[in-house]
């Protein structure tokens, strides 16, 4: 398969900057896995697990929060508000950002934004179930 | 003329000195080597960030889009940021950005507009206040901080914004140094609301008019732009405590140099005057012997 350029920036740090095949982002409206030639498109992030593939023996997988992913014709580029290795994920840090999210929604002054951070808040549940910690 | 004790204490309290300027040096250089580098591990995403909006707002129509992106169509109240050091012992640091944000405020206050000034860092706070007290509307104190991360950018960003929202202000700018070199910073005025965007230089690359946006673009820009502010403030706060531990550590190597300076002709002072006073009492002896 052909590989095409992907970078994950946090503000901090740059986490992945490098050639891949295919990487899986939890956009707004749902999974998307992009393509080397894919369109471009720019969508927001929902907390979610992006998938690395750089081959087919090396995968990786990193917990992002918050942001936006750019498909631009020169490569993805990731902009994230929280990035991290799903290895330093623990069920520590997850109640943490759950936690947060839960203020968010007691501190949201609008309906509005109270719908987003409860959206945002069950996305973090279901992340929470699916790795199972 | 001093005497002896006098010149004695003296080149002590120079010596002391001097070791605490040197210790400061040393301090100042090693936390300059942490601050420079996380000032540019957070370059990148700066300049992908920038990269990002421009491409994004370059499908917006100039003039329309959200308030903070095009402003609020007024320049009647203007809101100045300015960032300084907690500490002193800095050389010219925190003078020359103050220097520079008390010029655009005169330069302002001249035009009949109104002014409101948010200081971050302490030492700006004490100079402005002498003269403008009544302007400054907040204080934020970053002291018990150790190393600068993205929520305290954060919380200034969201700051900003507020106070936008609530129609506060209509022109936002950010003052801070530039970190060039050890030696060279340079105080810098950002202008943050309404965003300045830069014109995308990759225009020639292909029409960007096929850029697809989920869930839209308004919603996209609408949390880009106070992430934007965000993110500027944060590398302001970065390129700024790297510029005040470099100013710092020529401030204190210049110190310790001058300290040496003293030293020296302190000592030259103290030989001379002790061999004067040998000399002297080697004549009353001898004339004394003589008139025997």
């Amino acid at each position: 398969m052909a590989a095409f350029h992907f970078e994950l920036v946090s503000p901090e740090q740059i986490l992945f900057s490098g050639d891949v095949e295919s990487v899986v982002v939890p956009g707004s409206e749902g999974q998307m896995t992009i393509l080397k030639d894919h369109a471009p498109v720019m969508t927001m992030l929902q907390p979610g697990v992006v998938e690395v593939e750089e081959s087919a023996a090396k995968r990786q997988r990193l917990f992002v929060r918050g942001g936006f992913a750019d498909v631009a014709p020169t490569g993805l580029t990731i902009l994230a508000e929280l990035a991290l290795p799903i290895e330093q994920l623990d069920a520590a840090a997850i109640a943490r950002e759950i936690k947060n999210a839960e203020e968010d929604v007691a501190d949201a002054a609008d309906g509005e934004a109270r719908r987003m951070a409860g959206l945002k808040l069950d996305q973090l549940r279901q992340l929470k179930e699916a790795l199972g910690i | 003329m001093p005497s002896l004790k006098d010149l004695r204490n003296r080149i002590a309290s120079v010596k002391a000195t001097q070791k605490i300027t040197k210790a400061m040096q040393m301090v100042a250089a090693a936390k300059l080597r942490r601050a420079q580098s996380a000032a540019e591990a957070a370059r990148p995403y700066a300049q992908r960030m920038s990269s990002v909006l421009s491409n994004v707002a370059g499908g917006v129509a100039t003039g329309s889009g959200p308030a903070l992106l095009s402003g609020t169509g007024r320049s009647d109240v203007h809101l100045l940021v300015v960032c300084t050091g907690e500490r002193g012992l800095c050389g010219a640091f925190n003078t020359s950005i103050v220097r520079l944000a008390r010029e655009h405020i005169q330069s302002l206050m001249g035009q009949g507009k109104t002014v409101k000034i948010i200081c971050v860092g302490k030492k700006g706070y004490d100079q402005l206040r002498r003269q403008y007290e009544k302007q400054i509307v907040e204080l934020v104190d970053l002291r018990s901080v150790r190393n600068i991360g993205f929520a305290n950018a954060d919380g200034i960003g969201k700051k900003i914004i507020s106070m936008f929202e609530a129609g506060e202000f209509d022109v936002c700018t950010l003052y801070f140094s530039r970190f060039r070199s050890v030696i060279a910073q340079i105080p810098t005025a950002l202008q943050l609301v309404p965003a300045q965007i830069p014109t995308n230089d990759n225009a020639a690359a292909g029409p960007q008019a096929s850029y697809e946006a989920e869930p839209g673009q308004e919603e996209i820009l609408a949390t880009l732009l106070p992430r934007n502010i965000s993110v500027q403030v944060f590398t302001a706060l970065l390129e700024n405590m790297a510029s005040f531990y470099g100013s710092q550590m020529s401030a204190m190597d210049n110190a310790t140099r001058n300290a040496g300076d003293m030293i020296r002709k302190q000592t030259t002072l103290y030989n001379r005057s002790r061999q004067a006073m040998i000399t002297k009492e080697l004549i009353e002896i001898i004339s004394g012997a003589e008139a025997l």
